[in-house]
């Protein structure tokens, strides 16, 4: 059980990534592919940000040695700590894989946007977005190809 | 020692920074692409933007043969705390390899372009063009792991445009792009999760500070299944055997020049990555990394070589037979790869290159009857040769590299596979290599009959001979894999200095 709940998060990864993969691969709908895909990497961020966790770790602010709120604060989030270390020892959480799936976010979104644009123009072309009945236009396609050129 | 020993090609101050400048100039073109006012400009940009990249390649190339391996710290913030770009032998010749062809294509999109990309999109194709370039310069020269991801999203989703902008000519590029961009998303985020394994189990992001603390972490699950994590999501990426499907529809639809560009760096510039976690990060020693070669990656490339040359033998349209032998050929590099010898290195970054001067100059010369004839199975190229007999010469001397004819650079690569194959006692990947390269003289021999030696079809419409801007590219191509295949020092000493710099050797 406190298995479980220490872990909650990566457990919550795991499930939001297969729920994402399934759908992208299971799914013949073009839009709902990429609902999937914006799902699956979402779960990236949160294992990203998972990480960061540090216990008892506050938000990575430099606190003023010397200012009466920043003592306080340190003290409340890190019993004895203050008394131990000094101010200085204060426990941060890591802010670098915040920056990191920031820029992974962006990235997704621009991923999204494109896919969205190129189901648009599929849609325009096939008149659907249903990965079936594209295949079937495409293999007429393919054989009218193969009729117009036959000797 | 390689011949770029003596070359200063660059003033000292512009050598300095040489290895952003190789990035920047191409992405810096992109956005004046964009912005230019007309499709003639934009091409003069891009152009110009290659080939000023091309030309701080080659600067570097020479500096990296003096000094070994330069980090160059983006923004002032020394490594392994910043974003470092670490440029060393086989990061070089990567450099070199996507600039040239960057500037090939360029050059050649001038007139390629035309016929399948409406006029007022060029700005914005080139861009993304541009965009492309960039991205892959980024990946191959950079040395952080976060980094890479950017760089590879950055090219990726350039390409995932210029595959879609191929619907004018068959709409059938519309649901490949999509295909092409949901493969390459789910990739990418598998090799961003793998990097979070590695992050958290490592604390850096630089890989060669990586390599040094996983030294002592080599066995630790979370690591290995970082390593896993990169390795499905880069094998999507370069379409390693059983994530390959998105490639065929991807390369058959997309414009003459985009297939161009991406069967001459994309895959390879995957591959490289792929190969700089293995024996760069990952202490090689381990019982996990051995097991990884010799029992999935060396298999699986052996699959690809011999299941997709067959699938290229049936298909009926001829860029989906190269589209196919692309996969079959990614298959012979990382068979070489997998030796995880210096020969079997070298002889796969020697491969590499090859692969990508003969695959470039087949598409290149497709293009070119493209212009003047709307052909696609392979019955429509029957007697081509008396009607563009340059385009079609220049194709016969790609499709005789790619088979493996004496005189040519494919044939050296695959000699040099094959030798390096006996040093390490697998004769069965011998065996490998002769199927493989008998069965594309198969499907070359049966392309080039048709274009030389069969009557074309009696009514059928006349090709012409492609104007001197897309034959000059197409021919530098071609010769060059002749002159590697006569003379192989310039070649042969990038890649043997490249596998030295993976493997970790004594260059």
């Amino acid at each position: 059980m406190s298995e479980f709940l220490t872990h909650f998060n990566y457990i919550a990864v795991v499930i939001i990534m297969m729920t994402g993969l399934f759908i992208v691969f299971s799914s013949g709908n073009l839009i709902k592919r990429m609902i999937g895909l914006a799902l699956f990497q979402s779960s990236a961020a949160l294992f990203y940000i998972s990480l960061a966790k540090v216990t008892g770790g506050t938000a990575p602010i430099t606190l003023e040695a010397a200012s009466e709120a920043g003592r306080a604060l340190a003290a409340e989030q890190v019993p004895g700590y203050v008394a131990q270390h000094g101010i200085d020892g204060v426990v941060y959480s890591n802010p670098l894989p915040h920056v990191l799936i920031l820029t992974a976010i962006v990235v997704g979104v621009a991923t999204l946007a494109v896919g969205l644009a190129i189901a648009v123009r599929v849609r325009e072309a096939y008149g659907t977005v249903e990965a079936d009945e594209i295949n079937a236009v495409s293999r007429i396609d393919a054989a009218g190809l193969q009729a117009e050129h036959a000797p | 020692m390689t011949p770029f020993d003596a070359l200063y090609a660059a003033p000292a101050a512009l050598t300095a920074h040489a290895p952003v400048i190789v990035i920047a100039a191409p992405l810096v073109g992109a956005c004046a692409a964009a912005l230019s006012p007309g499709a003639r400009s934009s091409w003069v940009i891009s152009v110009l933007t290659t080939a000023f990249s091309l030309w701080m390649a080659i600067a570097l190339a020479g500096e990296v043969a003096r000094e070994g391996v330069i980090d160059y710290a983006l923004g002032g913030f020394p490594s392994p705390m910043g974003i470092a770009l670490k440029v060393d032998a086989i990061a070089v010749t990567m450099a070199l390899l996507i600039s040239a062809m960057g500037l090939m294509g360029a050059i050649y999109s001038g007139h390629a372009l035309l016929s399948e990309v409406r006029a007022e999109k060029h700005t914005l194709f080139q861009a993304g063009y541009l965009l492309c370039v960039s991205g892959y310069l980024g990946l191959v020269l950079t040395g952080d792991a976060f980094n890479a991801f950017v760089f590879l999203e950055i090219s990726s989703i350039g390409t995932y445009a210029l595959v879609a902008a191929g619907e004018r000519r068959d709409r059938r590029a519309l649901p490949a792009a999509f295909n092409y961009l949901i493969m390459g998303t789910v990739g990418a985020t598998l090799y961003v999760i793998g990097v979070g394994f590695l992050y958290g189990a490592t604390g850096t992001l630089n890989m060669a500070d990586m390599g040094v603390r996983l030294v002592t972490l080599g066995d630790n699950p979370a690591v290995q299944a970082g390593f896993a994590f990169i390795v499905a999501g880069l094998g999507a990426k370069a379409a390693m055997f059983p994530l390959h499907g998105w490639l065929p529809g991807a390369y058959a639809g997309a414009p003459t020049l985009v297939s161009v560009f991406l069967a001459a760096t994309a895959t390879k510039a995957a591959i490289y990555l792929l190969m700089r976690f293995t024996f760069d990060v990952f202490p090689l020693d381990a019982d996990f990394g051995r097991l990884f070669l010799h029992g999935i990656l060396a298999p699986l490339a052996a699959a690809a070589a011999i299941v997709c040359s067959v699938q290229a033998i049936f298909a009926r349209e001829v860029r989906r037979m190269l589209a196919f032998s692309s996969i079959a050929q990614v298959g012979f590099i990382l068979l070489g790869f997998s030796l995880a010898t210096q020969a079997g290195v070298s002889a796969g970054v020697f491969y590499m290159v090859a692969h990508a001067l003969m695959k470039a100059a087949a598409f290149m010369a497709l293009g070119a009857f493209a212009i003047s004839l709307k052909a696609r199975l392979l019955s429509d190229f029957a007697g081509i040769g008396r009607e563009a007999p340059w385009s079609t010469v220049a194709f016969a001397v790609a499709a005789a590299s790619l088979a493996g004819v004496p005189l040519t650079m494919g044939f050296l690569g695959k000699w040099s596979l094959i030798e390096a194959a006996l040093q390490a006692r697998q004769a069965w990947m011998v065996v490998v290599f002769a199927i493989g390269s008998l069965l594309t003289l198969v499907y070359v021999g049966r392309i080039v009959e048709t274009m030389f030696f069969r009557a074309p079809t009696p009514g059928a419409p006349r090709a012409k001979e492609a104007p001197v801007g897309v034959l000059a590219p197409l021919w530098v191509l071609a010769g060059l894999s002749v002159w590697f295949g006569v003379d192989a020092t310039l070649p042969a000493s990038l890649a043997d200095a490249g596998a030295a710099a993976l493997l970790g050797a004594a260059p």
